[in-house]
């Protein structure tokens, strides 16, 4: 159980997005992929669930290459998560879950005892019982993810691509939804926007600038102030964790000598922007 | 059939631990397909018993089932109800049935399609196009040596060719993205409507007339052969659509998510485009263009079944068919003798349906966010 990307290279409406990304996931690793906005994160996600075709390179899982698979056999190797808005139709938290037993079944074929045992099974594991015959439009967004989740399982795949999910999410859902990740013995490779909470359960992070991979490595190696100001333009102090001795990320203030409530900038750092995104 | 009343009252999610009932206690959470289907089943047949047997000569049920019977049998009856029954009233309550259970079928896969609740079939051309050929037909006299099929040939090359255009323009990137087959839809309907006005605006006035009637839909032509076709169309698209029932639930959930399920987004939503294209192309070539029962019907389907497209499916082919029966027993009762276009009577009940429904689900049509 093994994800690899190599020299994966992918583009779009003709503008190179990503180049020569080689990144490997071990068995039942967890992986984050992190970096500023637009530098590529959720094209890689995207070119390896089919929805982007690369351009060059490779996806490989467990040293085959996943892109030559039968896009029904592929997704009983690899389930997805991602933000998903509500949708215009109205499917009870079962039913959604449901959706998740598509890749393993045949056109006319009825649901099974046994794909309700793994639908209700699913749920149980991201504690959502309590929601199964609720409509899943009127979940929060929080509970929202966890049945997104729930739907990933059900696909019994044995890698799992989550793309920032937990984005929107109050303290409470992110650190829930990366904990239950973190204990599906599955091999993760999961785009996050938190620094801190990346440290705090990946075992291996690559950081994306630009559209390529700038270092990867453990959180503790990787997740350093000059690290992050090469890839993010931005000032970071990085503290220890208290709990776990993982690097933790305070934010600095831009280096301005005015006070706060003038509105003079420093030139070339605005701090409401990206200054790490592409040009 | 409203059994999920109970669990549709929080407008606003509650807290997990707040949430009532115990897991596992039942799995089913909506009713048997079966009986839904048994129900609506008995609707139809009871929508067209009255739609055969009123009219200018009210006939029992017993005496229609009667002739029915003897014409299922091959020896239709001699009599004055059997003549009624047998060659006038049942072929039109049946193509009746027909339109309606294929035009919320295309309806239903069409909003999935563009993953939008406005949609109807003939969001994407179809109706507009036909109507060029129609026009064409009645008004300059196309394909006059076709006799009576002429204006079902126009009006079908006119859906084809429409639907040729919109295919080919909202190809590009991505493919038939739902943005881009609406835009197009929308602006080549424009198009074709303007060629059909400016047809209208050359022609001459009683034609003008007969137009109009057409383009607001009437089954007051129809008759036994007018049948195989439309009811071929339908039977072989149901089939195709209830094979991808579980594929349409992805494709409801967005084209990224489907993907990673597995299905082929490009290859299914072409699919898609063609079967409903055809499918409401084949029923406006019979009846002219019935609007709202597209958009409405589907819709109260799913509040019935939810939206899980192998319940929708063969729900929505029952009460579509029944919704039109009674549709076209209304439009040649009310002002009887002479006979209102369909169009208008779908309309008047669909309008206020949805608007009830549409208030009584904000949730659903974002009016909580």
């Amino acid at each position: 159980m093994s994800l690899c990307l190599d020299r994966l290279s992918v583009d779009i409406a003709g503008r190179r997005i990503v180049t020569g990304i080689d990144l490997a996931v071990g068995d039942r690793e967890f992986a984050g992929l992190v970096g500023p906005n637009g530098s590529g994160k959720s094209t890689i996600l995207k070119a390896i669930y089919r929805v982007h075709q690369p351009s060059a390179g490779r996806v490989l899982l467990d040293g085959a290459d996943l892109l030559a698979l039968r896009p029904k056999d592929a997704a009983r190797r690899i389930a997805v998560v991602t933000q998903e808005s509500t949708s215009e139709f109205d499917f009870t938290v079962r039913e959604m879950v449901m959706i998740g037993r598509i890749p393993h079944k045949h056109s006319f074929d009825r649901d099974t005892e046994t794909d309700r045992a793994i639908v209700d099974h699913s749920i149980e594991r991201v504690g959502c019982e309590a929601l199964a015959r609720r409509r899943f439009n009127t979940l929060s967004g929080g509970e929202k993810q966890l049945v997104l989740i729930a739907r990933a399982l059900a696909q019994e795949a044995d890698h799992l691509i989550l793309d920032e999910p937990t984005n929107h999410l109050d303290i409470h859902h992110q650190v829930e939804i990366l904990e239950i990740v973190a204990g599906l013995r599955v091999t993760v490779l999961a785009a996050l926007h938190d620094l801190s909470l990346a440290a705090l359960f990946c075992h291996t992070i690559h950081v994306l600038s630009a559209g390529q991979i700038v270092t990867a490595g453990p959180p503790g190696a990787v997740l350093t102030p000059e690290t992050i100001r090469h890839a993010y333009g931005a000032d970071v102090l990085v503290i220890d964790h208290p709990d776990t001795g993982t690097p933790h990320l305070i934010p600095r203030r831009s280096n301005r000598k005015d006070p706060p409530c003038t509105s003079t900038t420093t030139p070339g750092q605005e701090p409401g922007d990206a200054p790490g995104a592409p040009r | 059939m409203r059994e999920d009343d109970e669990r549709a009252v929080p407008a606003k999610p509650a807290p997990a631990a707040a949430s009532p009932g115990p897991v596992a206690a039942r799995w089913r959470d909506r009713t048997p397909l079966a009986i839904v289907l048994f129900a609506c089943a008995a609707l139809l047949v009871v929508a067209m018993t009255l739609g055969v047997g009123i009219g200018s000569v009210p006939l029992s049920p017993v005496a229609v089932w009667h002739v029915v019977a003897g014409g299922l049998a091959g020896h239709p009856e001699n009599s004055v109800a059997g003549i009624i029954v047998w060659q006038i009233r049942l072929p039109r309550v049946l193509l009746a049935a027909v339109v309606g259970a294929a035009l919320t079928t295309a309806g239903s896969v069409v909003q999935v399609l563009v993953r939008n609740a406005l949609a109807d079939p003939f969001l994407l051309g179809v109706s507009s196009g036909a109507s060029v050929g129609a026009t064409a037909v009645l008004l300059l006299g196309v394909f006059a040596s076709l006799g009576v099929w002429a204006i079902s040939v126009g009006s079908v090359l006119g859906a084809l060719a429409a639907m040729m255009a919109v295919f080919l323009v909202s190809r590009s990137g991505p493919g038939l993205a739902p943005t881009q087959l609406i835009l197009c839809g929308v602006v080549l309907s424009a198009l074709f409507e303007s060629v059909t006005s400016y047809l209208i605006f050359r022609g001459n006035p009683q034609a003008t007339q007969s137009v109009l009637f057409w383009l607001l839909g009437s089954f007051g032509l129809a008759s036994w052969n007018q049948l195989p076709i439309p009811a071929a169309a339908l039977a072989a698209a149901m089939v195709y659509l209830m094979a991808q029932g579980r594929t349409l639930n992805a494709l409801a959930m967005g084209a990224e998510p489907a993907a990673s399920l597995g299905v082929d987004v490009r290859r299914l939503r072409r699919n898609l485009f063609v079967v409903t294209s055809l499918m409401a192309g084949v029923a406006v070539a019979v009846s002219g263009v019935i609007g709202f029962v597209g958009l409405v019907v589907p819709h109260i389907v799913r509040l019935m079944v939810g939206s899980d497209h192998r319940r929708v499916l063969p729900t929505g082919v029952l009460i579509g068919a029944s919704f039109m029966v009674v549709g076209d027993l209304l439009a040649r009762t009310i002002v009887a003798p002479q006979e209102m276009p369909i169009g208008v009577i779908t309309a008047f009940i669909g309008a206020p349906t949805l608007i009830v429904l549409i208030r009584r689900r904000p949730y659903l049509y974002g009016a909580t966010q």
